[in-house]
């Protein structure tokens, strides 16, 4: 069966300044797979160059269909909710217009959406006036989490979720990410924190200075000690 | 009292024509972070063509929907086009293009239909009322009620539908609003949409009082800037409030301070805009500034 989500051979630069070099990777429907290394190894324009949010160059396919022409609001509308980096929550606007933003590529079923996507986060409900800017850190990972299921994704990119976020706050986050990969959602998550990342995904593969150093399993990648403390740092 | 009242009421109508100005360009400030100077220029133009309409026996009320349709198609056309090609530069790049801009609206208008001063209809009976004593024209109800209808057709507009929420979005951030589908480049038309609409109301409810001419948004583009900056210029609500308050406030010095005529009244508005810029620039309803570090 063909992978979800195809990357093969996709470039991107921002103005003359080229990150990623020929990266290649693919999601299987139901995965969580993750993409790891350093700071600026070229994770987040990874998920970017998915998005459609920086200009990249190679092929991108999603569900059998070629994306990599896509812009933003066309990759949203094939299914892929990005979640990025700082959350990307509109901290002006209150919860609930938060989360009507996250069915805007959607056309009614909002009062379902909004019950389903409450069943994870029933906090969600009673703060629906308040400014999302008034939130705590991990409410907002909270919300922007709960704003792309809003769009009943197929598939989820999640940038450093666990970024800023104390310990506890990460545990029940990642939790619901197991929860909603159990029920069908594929997930691609960048992350600092190996460790975490490696025990959620059953895959990942492993940047350097824009190209793909390594891919395997997690089993794989955490029994490796000599990677572990070259790439991953623990 | 009848004098005070008299001079309220007419400060309110003058206040909503303000209003409704400073609310286009509180629209356009919000979405791009520019102010567009080319605003009453804008009106002035679809004024002209609705009196144009008019002069080819256009019925009244059929010149005016049309009218604010053309000026909301002529503000998208202008964003697509014009505005554009320089979204991504710097905000005096895009300042000076819409100085450029009302140069030359100013310029087409007075070719295509000279500077002679034209008679313009008023939307409007032209008797007046009695409340509790005291005269009140048509006029000013008329444009006080205008502006409040439109003002909150506005809110609704933005804070009830999909669009609006869209463009809500956009206007405080771009780059999340793509990632959820938002299709930015369209919403920032839409609000130049909005606020050339917005300005030909504004237009149509001036001319009958100043005459129609190619310079007749000039003043009233000053009166706009200050009930704008007065008010916060990221603040929908803070625009009406300033427009109004300004109005009258303007309204109530001509009329008991001898030392103020309308020359002088001008000079007023240029004091409200140096006197918010510098006690409290981000005016009565507006965010205070703040950048992330």
């Amino acid at each position: 069966m063909a992978p979800l989500l195809e990357l093969s051979a996709v470039s991107a630069r921002y103005g003359s300044v080229p990150v990623l070099h020929d990266v290649s990777l693919t999601v299987d429907e139901g995965e969580i797979v993750a993409v790891l290394g350093a700071n600026g190894a070229g994770k987040t324009t990874t998920l970017r160059a998915i998005s459609g949010t920086v200009r990249r160059r190679g092929a991108i396919a999603f569900a059998g269909r070629r994306i990599d022409r896509h812009g933003p609001a066309a990759v949203a509308r094939a299914g892929i909710a990005h979640v990025p980096e700082g959350r990307g929550t509109f901290s002006e606007l209150s919860v609930r217009d938060n989360l009507r933003l996250g069915a805007y590529v959607r056309n009614g079923g909002f009062a379902e959406d909004l019950e389903r996507v409450a069943g994870y986060f029933p906090w969600l409900a009673e703060r629906g006036n308040q400014p999302a800017g008034t939130l705590s850190g991990g409410e907002q990972q909270m919300l922007a989490l709960a704003r792309a299921l809003m769009a009943q994704p197929r598939m989820l990119l999640l940038d450093e979720p666990s970024l800023g976020l104390a310990p506890v706050v990460v545990a029940e986050l990642f939790r619901i990410i197991r929860e909603l990969n159990e029920r069908g959602l594929t997930v691609l998550v960048v992350e600092q924190n190996a460790r975490l990342a490696l025990d959620a995904a059953s895959r990942a593969y492993v940047l350097e200075t824009g190209r793909v150093a390594l891919a395997g399993t997690s089993e794989e990648l955490a029994r490796d000690e000599s990677l572990r403390r070259s790439y991953l740092g623990y | 009292m009848q004098e005070l009242a008299q001079a309220v009421v007419g400060g309110l109508a003058s206040g909503g024509i303000y209003a409704s100005l400073a609310l286009a360009i509180v629209l356009i400030y919000r979405s791009t972070g520019v102010v567009n100077f080319a605003q009453g220029e804008m009106a002035t133009f679809t004024t002209f063509v609705c009196w144009s309409l008019l002069h080819h026996d256009v019925s009244k009320w059929l010149a005016f929907g049309l009218t604010l349709a053309i000026a909301f198609a002529g503000g998208v056309a202008l964003e697509r086009t014009i505005v554009r090609p320089v979204e991504q530069a710097s905000p005096a790049v895009v300042v000076i293009l819409t100085i450029g801009l009302l140069v030359g609206l100013n310029g087409l208008t007075t070719a295509i239909w000279s500077a002679e001063v034209k008679e313009f209809p008023s939307a409007f009976p032209e008797r007046s009322v009695e409340v509790a004593g005291v005269p009140v024209s048509w006029q000013d109800i008329g444009i006080v009620g205008v502006t409040l209808v439109a003002v909150a057709a506005l809110a609704v507009f933005f804070r009830y539908t999909k669009l609006g929420l869209g463009l809500r979005a956009a206007a405080v951030n771009p780059e999340a609003s793509r990632l959820v589908g938002v299709r930015v480049g369209w919403m920032l038309a839409l609000g130049w949409g909005l606020a050339a609409t917005l300005g030909a109301l504004s237009g149509i409810l001036i001319a009958p009082i100043v005459s129609l001419e190619p310079t007749m948004m000039q003043g009233v583009l000053l009166y706009a800037l200050a009930a704008a900056v007065l008010g916060g210029l990221d603040s929908p609500v803070g625009a009406v409030v300033g427009g109004l308050a300004l109005g009258v406030g303007i309204n109530l010095l001509g009329t008991y301070v001898d030392a103020v005529d309308a020359n002088l009244e001008l000079a007023v508005a240029l004091l409200v805009i140096l006197a918010v810029l510098l006690v409290r620039p981000s005016g009565l309803l507006g965010r205070p500034a703040v950048s992330r570090v």
